[in-house]
């Protein structure tokens, strides 16, 4: 058998935004046929994790609160995959994002540093949220830029790092000495939290930081010259250079914006949805976001819908555990499932595919 | 036009050893190859004509079997036959010589041939093999040496050597010349009269008329996919050869007429940089210098530090001191590409996709990649679209680029327009400098004309004109003096007038006046 | 503390044994990027591998079964992988990640019915005699007999790449692609099978740690180390014994922890557990440094082909 792809002739805008949704179509019907496979029913698991958690209030503000890490970081990503960067770590810089921001909520416990107020506490928490994931950030960006080392392999190998050190902190120097010795900290104090936009909600301020990071991206990838930078290095960086672009510069940026972006989201996670400083403080949102950007096509709207599709996942993988014992790593499968259409969805929109029997090159 | 039929008996071969019958090929909706009927006779050399992109490579690699026809059929001495893979292809007797190389450059020449040997051929007897081979045709091919050290005429004889391993009856060569000084062609001729004399077919692609008319017997000539008719070079003149090829006559180029040469404008001074990439060339100590209003031609072959000169000169490789370039009187050698432009030079690099250009953006989007610094193209960061779209037709319209569509992405247009667009974009900026890698490599005859028009134009108002090109016809007609670049060293300037191709050809092979004296 | 030579060969034991699964995956991906695909889901295929050959072993109660199963699992993510980069021509960067995200996640559904089970462990060589030679007698002939195979696979590779035709063949499309193609040479049917082999030694190499090196099946058990198996890689300049060198360094950093730990060091033991992680920056800092070009990877390493036909 031999596959060909015979280039479309010309760009469809339509099949482009088609394809992402196609893919979702095929990855739930191939999701559909393993939770047959595991003897359940197709449709109350579909009702389970997509149509329920549509339909209630609470699990409306429980996919925003999911969706709005996944969708800052996929935005962030997405500055580093158009420009051809492969930052597989931004699970590593939204844990340093959230543990040198956490660290300040920590220092600040009990009022301590508190006398000229508590008013800049959280400002200057999301500020250091943002410098401890860019500053995460630079080291695979400067091996890269100067060394020439692969920023896939260290990036992702700083994860590893970064989740052991965020464990050493919490069980050591960080825990709470009143926690009867659980990996904790102290709970954060309420100027150390970001603020619940409406009482017995779950919604809190870090919510809005996702909308207004999709819209400033997209003017930067439309209007600037520094989103023209980016996107131009990423597609032809010889060009790139020709134009007089400092292709080293474009990619520390893209890194600290990525790693910036992560480190917001980790520290609005800590600060807004936990409240304390965790040995663990994302379920992989670091890596689920590297679908959410594929999703949505690398454009910081499509990113914005994609990374509510994939909260909806999340959420109703939860529910779907409860209620039909569906193994939670079903979630995850699924999520591969999905990339893995998304991939291919994404060519075929390009590409006129052709198969024939016999023969091979 | 003769007609052929005498020579064809001149072969005396009632079934030609190789035919092709109403060939076609498709690629999507543009059809590169419509209708295409050529005949090959055992001992004949005959040759293949066309411009750029007149779908020679693509009836070829339909021989060879890397391409399948779309309708038509391919007969071998007189049965119809398939090629499903070059393998097909070697196995019948089919042997070809690429013009860009099927070679591997990290691996050995040995390595390179042994590919292709049947598989019944033992690994270790290939060198001995090549040792033979090398001796009998005087090629001297060393087996372990790997490719990537080697020039691109020992290249090219790698390539020859692995079809004559396998005893071709047909030889196909796509312009073969392209990449030799003449000197190389010249022994390139006398291995191929050899072929033919040993009673090979020869089917030689070329543009280079000059060389068909003395080495082909018959010559086939393809114009935009279509077969325009087989006749016999010899009877034929350059210039009417030219017509059939191109279709029309050709525009002849006005000269620059009598001007005064100004100032010395571009100063390149004893500029030394090491190769920026492992398999590349180093610069030593080259030195040049452009008056306004001249033309400085930089000859030639490919892969001699040509690029790397070039990036030298836009600043996309800085110098280590700033003296080394010199732009109307300001030095820029550490200074960047953005730099140098705000000092009013231009600059059009070798590869139109993906250097001048950035393929998948728009043609507005690559006037803002060039032309970003200057004339208030961006203001506080942001892109001002409008001002490039404007900037953009006004090139389109200038230089007569054909597009399907106003703003098209840069991909989407033909290799000429869209060399005639990088071009033009610079030139209508109005540069004093202007420095051109390879201006019309791979365009065809009108564009090649509108861009050397433009060049000559540009020098005629006071500009300097740098041009690094492998075509020697090119240079020979713009040029006021002409300096060859040889393993990354730049010889002396020759006045272009009152020197010959074979000077050119001498430091184009590393033989220098001194050294052609003994 | 008292040096105890038997101590040390006991020690040496065990980073053999934590080099072997590196090594085997390595030398998979090895050919795999010889032939010019880069596949990052190496980690993706060694999880499956994992949680199939644990779940098929306890369930037939043979390791071979489990071993067998194991191969077959890896082999059909490299196929799910084949089918987008040489099918498709999808980006392989993006795609290895996908593989990845997704064996994770099908790792996790497999194993799900077998955490907390434990089997025996793969058995040991033994030759009476030369086994219980002192100091060398385990090391050298007490190992269990995926080790040997590790060995034996990484010497057949060298040899069958450098000295055979189509070992000449595969480096060669790793070289340049278009140029195999314009010869006539299956780029993407070898690239398949180069894939194919990649994901059959991730997969064993996953078997591995379920049945001879822990021997029981916990999540997320392999923590990394197919992607140390791809830094392996470039450590080992696209070289099958060097990659044999480096995995005994990265094994013999993964035992240090549990060296530092029996002597009592007081270290935490989260910097001990970075320590690979960290160590692979450090040798490709340290390789990029002496080599700054990067002149061994595969010319075409990582590029879509697409053929014109």
């Amino acid at each position: 058998m031999r596959i060909d792809l015979e280039a479309r002739p010309k760009r469809s805008t339509l099949r482009e935004i088609l394809s992402p949704v196609a893919a979702l179509i095929v990855a739930i019907a191939i999701g559909g046929v393993a939770v047959a496979i595991m003897g359940r029913s197709t449709l109350t698991a579909f009702d389970v994790y997509f149509v329920e958690p549509l339909s209630q209030f609470y699990s409306l503000q429980a996919i925003a609160v999911k969706a709005s890490p996944l969708i800052l970081i996929a935005v962030g990503l997405a500055f580093c995959y158009r420009a051809n960067l492969w930052n597989i770590g931004a699970e590593g810089q939204f844990i340093a994002g959230g543990a040198l921001g956490g660290w300040l909520g920590l220092v600040t416990h009990d009022g301590a540093y508190q006398a000229i107020g508590g008013w800049w506490i959280l400002p200057a928490m999301m500020l250091l949220g943002i410098i401890g994931g860019a500053l995460y950030a630079m080291v695979p960006a400067v091996l890269r830029v100067w060394l020439n080392v692969s920023e896939i392999l260290t990036s992702l190998m700083l994860v590893y790092v970064a989740q052991l050190c965020l464990d050493w902190l919490v069980r050591g120097p960080w825990k709470d000495p009143h926690g009867f010795n659980f990996p904790v900290t102290v709970n954060f104090d309420p100027e150390a939290t970001l603020p619940i936009l409406f009482e017995g909600g779950t919604l809190h301020l870090g919510v809005l930081f996702a909308p207004i990071v999709v819209i400033v991206a997209a003017i930067i990838f439309a209007k600037t010259i520094f989103g023209f930078q980016v996107r131009l290095a990423g597609s032809s960086p010889k060009a790139a250079r020709f134009g007089g672009f400092d292709d080293k510069r474009i990619a520390l940026a893209a890194f600290a914006i990525s790693g910036g972006l992560a480190g917001l989201a980790g520290v609005a996670e800590v600060s807004g949805k936990i409240g304390q400083v965790l040995t663990t403080i994302s379920p992989g949102y670091g890596f689920s976001a590297i679908i959410v950007a594929f999703l949505g096509r690398l454009s910081p709207v499509g990113i914005f819908i994609g990374g509510l599709v994939l909260a909806i996942t999340f959420v109703g993988g939860e529910d779907a555990q409860i209620a039909l014992q569906l193994p939670g790593d079903l979630t995850l499968a699924f999520q591969g499932v999905l990339l893995i259409c998304v991939l291919a969805a994404d060519v075929l929109a390009r590409y006129r595919l052709r198969v024939r029997l016999g023969g091979a090159s | 036009m003769a007609q052929s039929d005498a020579t064809n008996e001149g072969h005396g071969a009632a079934t030609p050893l190789l035919a092709v019958r109403n060939i076609t090929k498709r690629f999507g909706t543009f059809t590169a190859n419509d209708h295409v009927n050529l005949d090959l006779a055992q001992g004949e050399v005959h040759a293949l004509l066309g411009e750029n992109g007149a779908g020679k490579s693509t009836l070829v690699k339909m021989l060879y079997g890397i391409l399948a026809p779309t309708e038509g059929e391919i007969l071998w001495m007189g049965a119809p036959i398939r090629l499903p893979n070059p393998n097909a292809a070697r196995a019948l007797g089919i042997g070809m010589v690429f013009q860009h190389f099927s070679l591997f450059e990290n691996l050995t020449v040995a390595e390179n041939i042994a590919l292709v040997m049947p598989s019944s051929q033992k690994l270790d007897d290939v060198p001995d093999k090549i040792a033979e081979i090398s001796r009998a045709y005087g090629m001297g091919l060393e087996p372990s040496r790997p490719v990537w050290t080697l020039s691109a005429g020992e290249r090219q004889r790698i390539e020859i050597a692995r079809c004559l391993l396998q005893d071709p009856k047909v030889l196909i060569l796509d312009e073969p010349t392209s990449v030799l000084t003449p000197q190389e062609a010249e022994k390139l001729f006398e291995t191929l009269e050899r072929l033919k004399a040993e009673g090979r077919a020869l089917l030689y692609i070329s543009h280079h008329l000059e060389e068909v008319q003395r080495l082909c017997d018959r010559a086939t000539i393809l114009r935009l996919g279509k077969m325009v008719g087989t006749c016999n070079p010899r009877v034929e003149t350059p210039r009417s050869l030219a017509a059939l090829m191109v279709g029309s006559e050709i525009k002849e180029i006005r000269p620059a007429g009598a001007h005064e040469l100004g100032p010395e404008r571009l100063i390149v001074a004893n500029l030394s940089l090491p190769s920026p990439e492992l398999h590349g060339v180093a610069l030593k100590n080259v030195s040049a210098s452009v008056k306004g209003g001249e033309i400085f031609g930089v000859a030639g072959v490919a892969g001699n530090g040509q690029s790397e000169f070039f990036a030298a000169l836009s600043g996309e490789t800085l110098a280590r001191s700033p003296n080394a370039i010199v732009i109307d009187g300001s030095p820029v050698g550490t200074f960047g590409i953005g730099a140098r432009r705000a000092l009013n030079a231009g600059f059009v690099p070798e590869e139109r996709n993906g250097h001048a250009a950035a393929p998948d953006f728009t043609l507005s989007d690559n006037i803002v990649l060039s032309g970003h610094a200057s004339g208030g193209m961006t203001r506080a960061g942001f892109i001002n679209a409008a001002l490039a779209k404007e900037k953009s037709r006004n090139v389109i319209a200038s230089f007569d680029v054909r597009a399907a569509a106003p703003d098209p992405l840069a991909r989407t247009l033909s290799g000429g327009n869209l060399q005639k667009f990088v071009v033009g974009r610079e030139i209508l900026r109005g540069p004093s400098v202007l420095v051109i890698n390879q201006p019309t490599w791979g365009v065809d005859v009108a564009a090649a004309a509108t861009i050397r028009q433009a060049l000559l134009d540009l020098c005629a108002k006071g500009a300097a004109v740098l041009i690094i090109s492998q075509d020697l016809d090119e240079l020979f007609e713009i040029c006021d003096r002409i300096a060859v670049i040889h393993t990354g060293e730049l010889s002396a300037p020759l006045p272009a007038r009152s020197t010959t191709r074979e000077e050119v050809g001498l430091l184009m092979a590393g033989m220098g006046g001194a050294d052609h004296a003994h | 503390m008292t040096f105890d030579p038997q101590q040390l060969q006991d020690v040496l034991v065990i980073v053999v044994t934590a080099a072997t699964p590196l090594l085997i995956a390595a030398v998979g991906e090895l050919v795999a990027e010889r032939s010019g695909v880069l596949n990052l889901g190496v980690e993706g295929m060694m999880i499956v591998g994992a949680a199939t050959g644990f779940a098929a072993a306890y369930s037939t109660d043979s390791t071979l079964v489990g071993v067998a199963a194991g191969i077959i699992a890896g082999m059909i993510l490299a196929g799910i992988f084949a089918f987008l980069t040489l099918g498709l021509a999808t980006n392989q960067v993006a795609s290895g990640l996908a593989l990845t995200i997704l064996g994770r996640g099908v790792a996790n559904l497999i194993g799900a019915g077998f955490v907390g089970l434990k089997r025996t462990a793969a058995p040991h060589l033994y030759i009476p005699g030369l086994s219980d030679i002192p100091l060398v007698g385990k090391l050298v002939f007490g190992e269990d007999f995926f080790v040997y195979f590790a060995l034996i696979l990484t010497g057949a590779t060298a040899y069958w790449l450098m000295r055979t035709r189509s070992g000449l063949t595969l480096r060669a499309i790793g070289d340049n692609h278009s140029s195999g193609h314009s010869l006539g040479v299956p780029v993407r049917r070898i690239r398949l099978l180069a894939v194919l082999f990649g994901g059959a030694c991730a997969g064993l190499a996953g078997s591995y740690l379920s049945l001879a090196y822990t021997p029981f099946w916990s999540p997320d058990m392999t923590a990394g180390r197919g992607w140390i198996a791809l830094a392996l890689v470039v450590f080992a300049s696209w070289r099958p014994w060097r990659a044999f060198a480096g995995a005994l360094l990265f094994g013999g950093v993964t035992v240090l922890q549990l060296v530092f730990q029996t002597w009592g060091v007081p270290i935490a033991p989260q910097f001990l557990a970075s320590l690979p992680y960290l160590t692979t920056i450090a040798v490709l800092v340290v390789l990029s440094i002496r080599d700054i070009r990067g002149a061994a990877a595969p010319a075409s390493l990582g590029i879509s082909f697409i053929p014109d036909r």
